[in-house]
């Protein structure tokens, strides 16, 4: 599993994937589940909220932390992925297929510093 | 960091490991819910070897502990049988919570805490100076533990090491036996049937990988977390510690407090009536998880969670927390959840018992 090349990365933990029709999908990374542990919470952004950049905008819980997530760029809740909601586990099972919500960046904005595969694997360590 | 006779057990079994008190233990082998649910339907097993057992031997070792703990072990009238307890300082505080064993006479067993295990250790030798000096205190660091717990525990722990079956095989809930020279009690951290094992250090692993060949699943701390708070469990020096009583904590069924028999902390627990009590919390619908230092609100004042999270058996989060005395059970509570008041519901724990829960329907 680990931290699939083609995917993007913050140092928060969220893995950003660039979708053809110009939206953002994000999740949490592999790391970040492996150090949650078993998730049994998911809260996700309404559709439709407007985000800014970096804002908290969902929450994963495990049996030990609560922990936020991030929006990588301001934009536009256009998709959520309610099924995580109802088998929280699924993210440990399988991180990158369990996204939590689809981004549509604002109008002149895009997101900064994000981070490869390799960068994002050196902060770990 | 200290490490028991298993450490390397749990390493080669790619467990993750923590520092609990000092002590280097597993947090789970993977999966802590899976582990919970192994345990809840089948037998899990987990290393306990970082509490200490400590052997109070000589004449007058009962009228010793009949002073040093709140619970009265005249209770304990046939050998082998274990009782829980508090030890109290003199302010009613609670030093620990503990098991005593009656083995014989002059022989009990006093199993306590790992992040308490030095302080208790100085607290028993100072009254034993001053009051009972003819008895021996000896800390039992020689020995092993591992608890093997679940519904299938005991048979499982009979076809693994069945030197032990003669002895343990009749013991009812709350005794215990030696059986050669390994302790073996029908007790536990988890609502299920199960035994705790006390073996020679060196003879720990050899025990451990028996009883993973007879199908009992490694289990960590994480699991037994989650296992004694559905079972509601207090937890020391979370949802009790020196600041508060066992009146306070959900113990006065742990507190022999009638009779004349004087003991360390009771005129503290007699001069006055408890304003808070430890009770259970269930969370009605969904919208977070219950954890400790969130703050409760009830109709009489505010209350706090001690321990709470995520209850697997009952796919909800539960809680165990310090309200205002007279909260009772059915009351509807809010508890405040990250910028979020969520509603939940008072209970008397214990929340699961023998793989059932014990929640009322709403």
């Amino acid at each position: 599993m680990k931290h699939p090349d083609n995917l993007k990365y913050t140092a928060s933990h969220e893995w950003i994937r660039a979708e053809p029709d110009g939206t953002l999908s994000v999740g949490i990374t592999d790391h970040a589940q492996d150090a949650l542990g078993d998730l049994v919470f998911i809260e996700l952004p309404e559709l439709g909220r407007k985000l800014a950049a970096e804002e908290a905008c969902a929450v994963v819980e495990s049996v030990k932390a609560a922990s936020d997530v991030y929006a990588p760029v301001a934009g536009e809740v256009v998709a959520v992925n309610g099924a995580v909601v109802d088998t929280p586990g699924d993210l440990n099972k399988d991180p990158y297929a369990s996204w939590l919500f689809r981004i549509k960046p604002a109008a002149g904005s895009a997101p900064a510093g994000l981070l490869d595969a390799a960068a994002y694997e050196k902060g770990l360590s | 960091m200290h490490r028991t006779p298993l450490h390397s057990a749990h390493c080669a079994a790619g467990a993750r490991l923590v520092d609990f008190a000092g002590w280097e233990m597993p947090l789970h082998y993977g999966s802590q819910i899976e582990e919970h649910h192994a345990v809840r339907r089948d037998a899990g097993m987990f290393d306990t070897s970082h509490m200490l057992a400590i052997d109070l031997q000589g004449a007058g070792a009962r009228e010793f502990l009949r002073a040093a703990l709140a619970n009265d072990v005249a209770r304990l009238k046939q050998p082998g049988k274990a009782l829980y307890s508090c030890l109290l300082n003199e302010a009613g505080g609670v030093l620990d919570d503990l098991i005593v064993y009656f083995l014989r006479e002059d022989l009990f067993r006093v199993i306590v805490n790992a992040g308490t295990a030095q302080k208790d250790l100085a607290w028993l030798e100072g009254l034993r100076a001053k009051r009972a000096p003819q008895l021996a205190l000896r800390a039992r660091r020689d020995l092993a533990m591992i608890a093997v717990q679940g519904p299938m525990a005991r048979k499982r722990t009979f076809q693994a090491v069945p030197e032990l079956r003669a002895a343990a095989e009749p013991l009812g809930a709350f005794f215990g036996a030696q059986a050669g020279d390994a302790f073996i009690a029908r007790t536990g951290y988890t609502g299920e049937d199960g035994v705790e094992l006390l073996v020679p250090a060196p003879q720990a692993m050899a025990i451990w990988a028996r009883l993973a060949d007879a199908g009992v699943r490694p289990c960590g701390l994480g699991a037994r977390d989650t296992l004694r708070l559905e079972a509601g469990m207090n937890l020391y020096g979370q949802d009790m510690d020196e600041s508060v009583t066992p009146l306070e904590s959900g113990l006065a069924w742990t507190v022999a407090l009638e009779g004349a028999r004087d003991f360390v902390g009771k005129a503290a627990l007699l001069e006055k009536t408890p304003a808070r009590e430890l009770t259970g919390l269930v969370l009605r619908g969904r919208g977070g998880v219950l954890r400790s230092h969130q703050k409760v609100r009830t109709a009489s004042g505010e209350g706090e969670i001690t321990s709470g999270g995520f209850a697997p058996t009952l796919a909800t989060s539960i809680a165990l927390a310090r309200l205002p005395a007279g909260t009772v059970p059915g009351s509807s509570v809010q508890v405040e959840v990250r910028e979020r008041k969520l509603d939940a519901l008072v209970v008397k724990p214990p929340f699961v018992r023998h793989g059932e829960s014990l929640l009322p329907k709403f």
